[in-house]
């Protein structure tokens, strides 16, 4: 469990972050909470010869009520969005599922830019963000630009993000109708075998966890569901267009079968 | 039931806090990892990636070419080294076979995780960094992972031995008897098990550090261990150093669960290398390694059969088991099953008795003791057998095994395996059990949610354990083959200051020894339990010892300080009586004081004594100066702890996931010396079995790679999987030592996994569900409950 050796930087602001990636090209990475990156690195899974550590950016930490949306920085905690009155209000299903990611330790490291930019199927955060129909925002060396969840995740661990910029800013829309989030696990601390969330804010989001390289939105679900199905029918379709992979916890017939049950959980929890 | 802030004397019986505590919970505790030991070297080894490979060649340059590597070695350089191979100290029977292990493979790897080379460096990254540097070319063989596969003997893993079949022992007292119970029988139950591999994960890994002496040719031997002192007498075998010349260290020690009671490759290897380079060579596992070369547990396909008469009376029992071995025999292997061997039949009072167990080598990670090695297994395959036959006869599970339990006048009672049990009475801890767990309202609960077509059904499950702790009548280990005795030794000192100093050949590894050691001091000597010290885990300042395993500590090791404090007693006696010119008769030590009894005004301090002894001014004609007194205790039997515990799932029949909502776990250990020790040990112990019902499992493929390396794939559960649980005892005192003591540090595991296994299978019965594998994970009883639908549509059909 010793990584490979590499150089080590720290990045005082996005500016200085985004000038040392520009420097360093595909062998840098960010670095950020640590809690997907290092593990990988411990595994030699990932052996980037330069570490940028963006951990310390105080000025991206930060949740700001925007009107109809909130805004919040790249390096806020997963226990500061979890604690977060302003979220906790508005946009509560996200301050839920933060409160899901892990344990204690882990949402006091982790951050919710490093949970959306890492890609990973199977986290909480992104498939929330998807449903709830959130804004990413990234700045490169041009400047900044917004890219739509639904653009974000594009491959196994493979976002819209370039390899010179940098994640700076969720915005999600507030949210304050019905919403639920299910998370199947084994252990609490446990990824989401399948996961699904569900949010009403005029129209119905729902996206899936662990249900192919990529989180997912339930097209088929919400589409059926702005026609008039009933929660039950709607959920019936849930594994439309997913291409989930088999492991030790589940085989793909399984996580289709959890996804329709918990997507009709989540329906009738959410009251759509 | 909660203990804590009891005011606690800390005599016996009082829930003292743990004087291990404080060290550990401030960082003072210091384990082998946290020794700092100049100019030690670091050992890294590099690993067979195959289940069975020949090495057709390995080169070894790179590694000794990178940066900060001091040497490299393959398995033929070492091979001088090794007086004789790894050894397994407990060869079942006469014809046993044992494949060579050495700590480097040569020729042949015959597991995933197989050592083959050694890089030794000034730092640990750098003898890892060059492992890459190593070039090994493998020729693949097959992988031979399950086990009846195994015995078919397509591929034999070692082909010196032509076989995979290890041994084949067997107990069977009274065939006849057997034959025709089943001929009679009025029912029949016929089950099959599978025991999954279980890997042990310590929080802290194995580590060795080992220092050769400046003079004289010596070594000390820091490791990470539960028995520093056969660690000892094992290493002086394998290297050929004389064993007076070599001080094993065991110091903190962060859990072994039984993985830490063998002599491992890697403590082989740093003793070699140190006496080949010179200087102190040290190595750290990691936690994959953990996963890979450490010993696993359990891994067995039992079949077990009961005959009962129209009653429900069980008349014989028939098991016959296949063993996992793994590629290799370890310290005590091939003995793990024979430790269940004789508890087939449970806390019933069946009069006939057959078993038969073999043992098949396969390509996998050695297996060996694991906490409760082969009495988890036995309860397991008796426990869900009477649940079998409850339903066969329509009986609640309660009711047959009240019918069937060994009644309490018969005790000591002789059983049909050949043991006598040295005290009973199981009838009330199923009483208190059941009160506890509100067994007739969770059945009527369990019948509503049924009536209602509830998604989330209940389940129920109990499990009636008994085991054998107090490992052991040097004898008994004899007629086992077992190539050690299991007496315990130790020695208790009081100093001029008045202070005492216990020094016990029982080495800790979490349990709490000092602690308890110090309240039975106290508890007879009548000081205060902080006077006390304990000395455990050096072989230099405790010199004789057998160790920590199989639940022995308290009715071994503590028995042994029990007497050796009652013989300091009696010395002390002698000469207070002497000083104060009293017979011995006249004199009663009363907190801490020999009084004449009758006039408490005349009396004197045990510390008093202590310091007369000292001094040796005025002792009685012939007597020693000195007061300690050194016992060597040879259980005459072993102890036989029980009781019953209850769980309450409820599992998600449309997903499968199952949620243990209660657990009550009502125990008889004996006398307790310390309550809160002893919950300790339930609670961790219960929460292990839980885990190999619904949570571990090492899972290989058929290519015979591990699966589950990493703590993300080996499901380790949490305090936040598992309820608050319920404790109750009883307190059935063994006859068979002088403090009534059997022993607790297994009991937990040994019956958890049956009680979560039944229960979840009395939810799914009334889906058809009649069989599930362990762990019953949310796929697997997802598969079940859909399997019986299926087959109940076609009868329908
Ligand atoms: C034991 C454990 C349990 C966990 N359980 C869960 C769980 O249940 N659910 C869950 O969702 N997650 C879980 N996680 C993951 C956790 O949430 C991580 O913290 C999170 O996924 C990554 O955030 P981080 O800040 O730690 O990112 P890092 O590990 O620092 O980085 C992850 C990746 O994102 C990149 N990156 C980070 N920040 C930025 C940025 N601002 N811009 C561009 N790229 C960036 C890094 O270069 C790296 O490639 C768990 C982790 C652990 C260790």
């Amino acid at each position: 469990m010793i990584p490979a050796s590499f150089d080590y930087q720290r990045a005082a602001s996005a500016e200085e972050a985004v000038s040392m990636l520009r420097e360093h090209g595909e062998e840098a990475k960010l670095l950020a909470g640590g809690h997907s990156l290092l593990p990988l690195m411990k595994l030699r899974l990932a052996t980037p010869s330069v570490v940028i550590d963006v951990g310390r950016i105080r000025e991206l930490s930060y949740l700001r009520d925007g009107g109809d949306q909130v805004s919040i920085g790249a390096l806020t905690r997963h226990r500061d969005v979890e604690t977060s009155e302003l979220l906790q209000r508005e946009v509560p299903i996200l301050a839920h599922v933060a409160g899901l990611v892990g344990d204690p330790q882990v949402r006091h490291r982790g951050t919710i830019g490093g949970s959306l930019a890492h890609g990973d199927p199977a986290s909480d955060l992104p498939a929330v963000v998807l449903a709830l129909g959130g804004t990413l925002v990234v700045q490169g060396p041009g400047g900044r630009r917004d890219i739509p969840a639904t653009e974000f995740f594009q491959g196994f661990l493979e976002t819209a993000l370039a390899p010179e910029e940098m994640l700076v800013e969720i915005r999600v829309p507030k949210a304050r109708g019905g919403w639920s989030y299910q998370k199947f696990n084994r252990r609490a601390i446990d990824w989401a075998i399948v996961g699904v969330a569900a949010v009403r804010n005029g129209t119905t989001g729902v996206a899936l966890v662990n249900m192919g390289p990529v989180p997912l939105r339930a097209s088929a679900v919400e589409q059926a569901l702005a026609g008039g199905a009933s929660a039950a029918d709607a959920a019936a379709l849930a594994a439309e267009g997913t291409d989930p992979s088999a492991d030790l916890n589940a085989s793909v017939e399984y996580r289709q079968h959890l996804a329709r049950v918990l997507v009709r959980r989540a329906l009738e929890e959410a009251g759509a | 039931m909660t203990v804590t802030g009891v005011p606690a004397d800390g005599r016996i019986g009082t829930p003292l806090l743990r004087k291990e505590d404080p060290p550990l919970l401030t960082g003072e505790a210091r384990f082998v990892e946290d020794l700092v030991v100049p100019g030690a070297l670091h050992a890294a080894v590099l690993r067979s990636p195959h289940a069975n490979a020949r090495i057709r060649s390995l080169d070894i340059s790179g590694a000794l070419a990178s940066p900060g590597v001091v040497a490299a070695f393959t398995g033929a350089d070492l091979r001088e080294e090794w007086a004789q191979p790894l050894p397994c100290a407990w060869p079942v029977t006469a014809d046993i076979k044992i494949p060579e292990h050495l700590p480097l493979a040569v020729e042949h790897v015959s597991y995933g995780g197989d050592a083959v080379a050694v890089v030794v460096g000034e730092s640990r990254e750098a003898a890892v960094d060059a492992l890459d540097a190593v070039v090994v070319d493998y020729e693949p063989l097959p992988a031979v992972v399950d086990l009846q596969e195994a015995l078919t003997d397509r591929v034999v893993v070692h082909e010196s031995l032509g076989s995979n079949r290890c041994y084949t022992w067997s107990l069977i007292p009274d065939p006849a008897a057997v034959d025709s119970a089943f001929a009679e029988a009025a029912h029949v139950v016929k089950e099959r098990y599978v025991q999954q591999r279980l890997i042990p994960n310590a929080m802290e890994t194995r580590g060795v550090c080992v220092v050769p002496q400046p003079f004289g040719g010596d070594y000390t031997i820091y490791s990470a261990t539960q028995i520093p002192h056969i660690l000892k007498v094992m290493l002086g075998i394998v290297t050929g150093i004389p064993e007076q010349k070599l001080r094993v260290v065991a110091p903190w020690v962060g859990g072994g669960f039984g993985s830490k009671l063998n002599v491992y490759a890697e403590e082989a290897l740093c003793l070699a290398l140190a006496r080949r380079l010179k200087r102190p060579v040290r190595w750290t596992e990691e936690r994959i390694e953990n996963a890979q070369a450490t010993i696993q547990g359990r891994g067995m396909i039992q079949e077990i059969e009961l005959a009962a008469d129209r009653d429900g009376r069980v008349r014989a029992v028939r098991v016959n088991l296949l063993a996992d071995m793994g590629a290799y025999l370890q310290l005590v292997t091939p003995g793990i099953p024979l430790l269940g061997a004789f508890l087939y039949h449970g806390v019933y009072d069946i009069p006939a008795y057959a078993f038969t167990c073999t043992g098949v080598f396969t390509t996998k990670t050695a297996t060996d003791a694991d906490r409760g090695a082969g009495r988890p297994e036995a309860t397991y395959a008796i426990e869900p057998a009477m649940d079998a036959l409850a339903h066969q006869l329509g009986l609640d599970p309660a009711e047959v095994r009240r019918r069937n339990f060994i009644a309490t006048e018969k005790f000591p009672y002789s059983s049909a395996a050949g043991l006598v049990f040295d005290s009973g009475d199981y009838g009330p801890a199923l009483d208190q059990a059941l009160e506890l767990a509100a067994y007739e309202a969770t059945r009527k609960e369990q019948q509503d949610r049924r009536n209602a077509g509830a998604n989330k059904r209940i389940g129920i499950g109990l499990s009636c354990y008994v085991e054998m702790c107090g490992l052991a009548p040097s004898r008994v280990l004899a007629s086992l083959n077992y190539s050690a005795g299991g007496w315990e030794a130790a020695t208790v000192r009081l100093m001029a200051t008045g202070k005492v100093q216990v020094v016990t050949g029982s080495t800790p590894h979490g349990q709490g020894h000092e602690t308890c050691w110090s309240q039975i001091v106290a508890d007879r000597l009548g000081v205060d339990p902080d006077d006390v010290d304990v000395v455990s885990g050096d072989t230099a300042l405790s010199p004789a010892g057998m160790d920590t395993y199989g639940s022995r500590s308290l009715s071994v090791g503590g028995v042994a300080v029990w007497q050796a404090t009652e013989k300091v007693i009696a010395k002390a006696r002698a000469i207070a009586a002497h000083q104060m010119e009293a017979s011995e008769e006249d004199l009663e030590l009363v907190g801490g004081s020999f009084q004449v009894k009758g006039t408490p005004s005349r009396s004197m301090a045990i510390q008093a004594v202590a310091f007369e002894a000292f001094t040796a001014h005025n002792l009685p004609d012939g007597m020693e100066p000195g007061l300690e007194a050194q016992v060597t205790y040879d259980p005459p039997n072993f102890t036989f702890p029980f009781g019953t515990h209850v769980a309450v799932v409820e599992v998600d029949s449309e997903t499968g996931d199952v949620d243990l909502v209660r657990y009550v776990a009502v125990d008889d250990c004996g006398n307790q010396v310390n309550p809160m020790i002893v919950e300790g040990q339930v609670h961790g112990g219960v929460v292990q079995g839980i885990a190999q019902a619904l949570y571990e499992e090492a899972v290989y493929d058929q290519d015979g790679n591990l699966r589950t390396s990493t703590l993300t794939d080996y499901l380790v559960p949490s305090a936040a999987e598992v309820p608050s649980f319920t404790l109750g005892h009883t307190v059935t005192p063994s006859p068979t030592n002088p403090m009534g003591v059997k022993g607790v540090g297994e009991a937990g595991t040994i019956a958890s996994t049956p009680a979560v296994m039944n229960a979840v299978l009395d939810a799914l019965a009334p889906l058809g569900v009649t069989a599930l594998d362990m762990p019953a994970s949310p796929q697997r009883v997802w598969e079940a409950v859909e399997r019986a639908k299926k087959a109940a549509e076609g009868e329908e059909r």
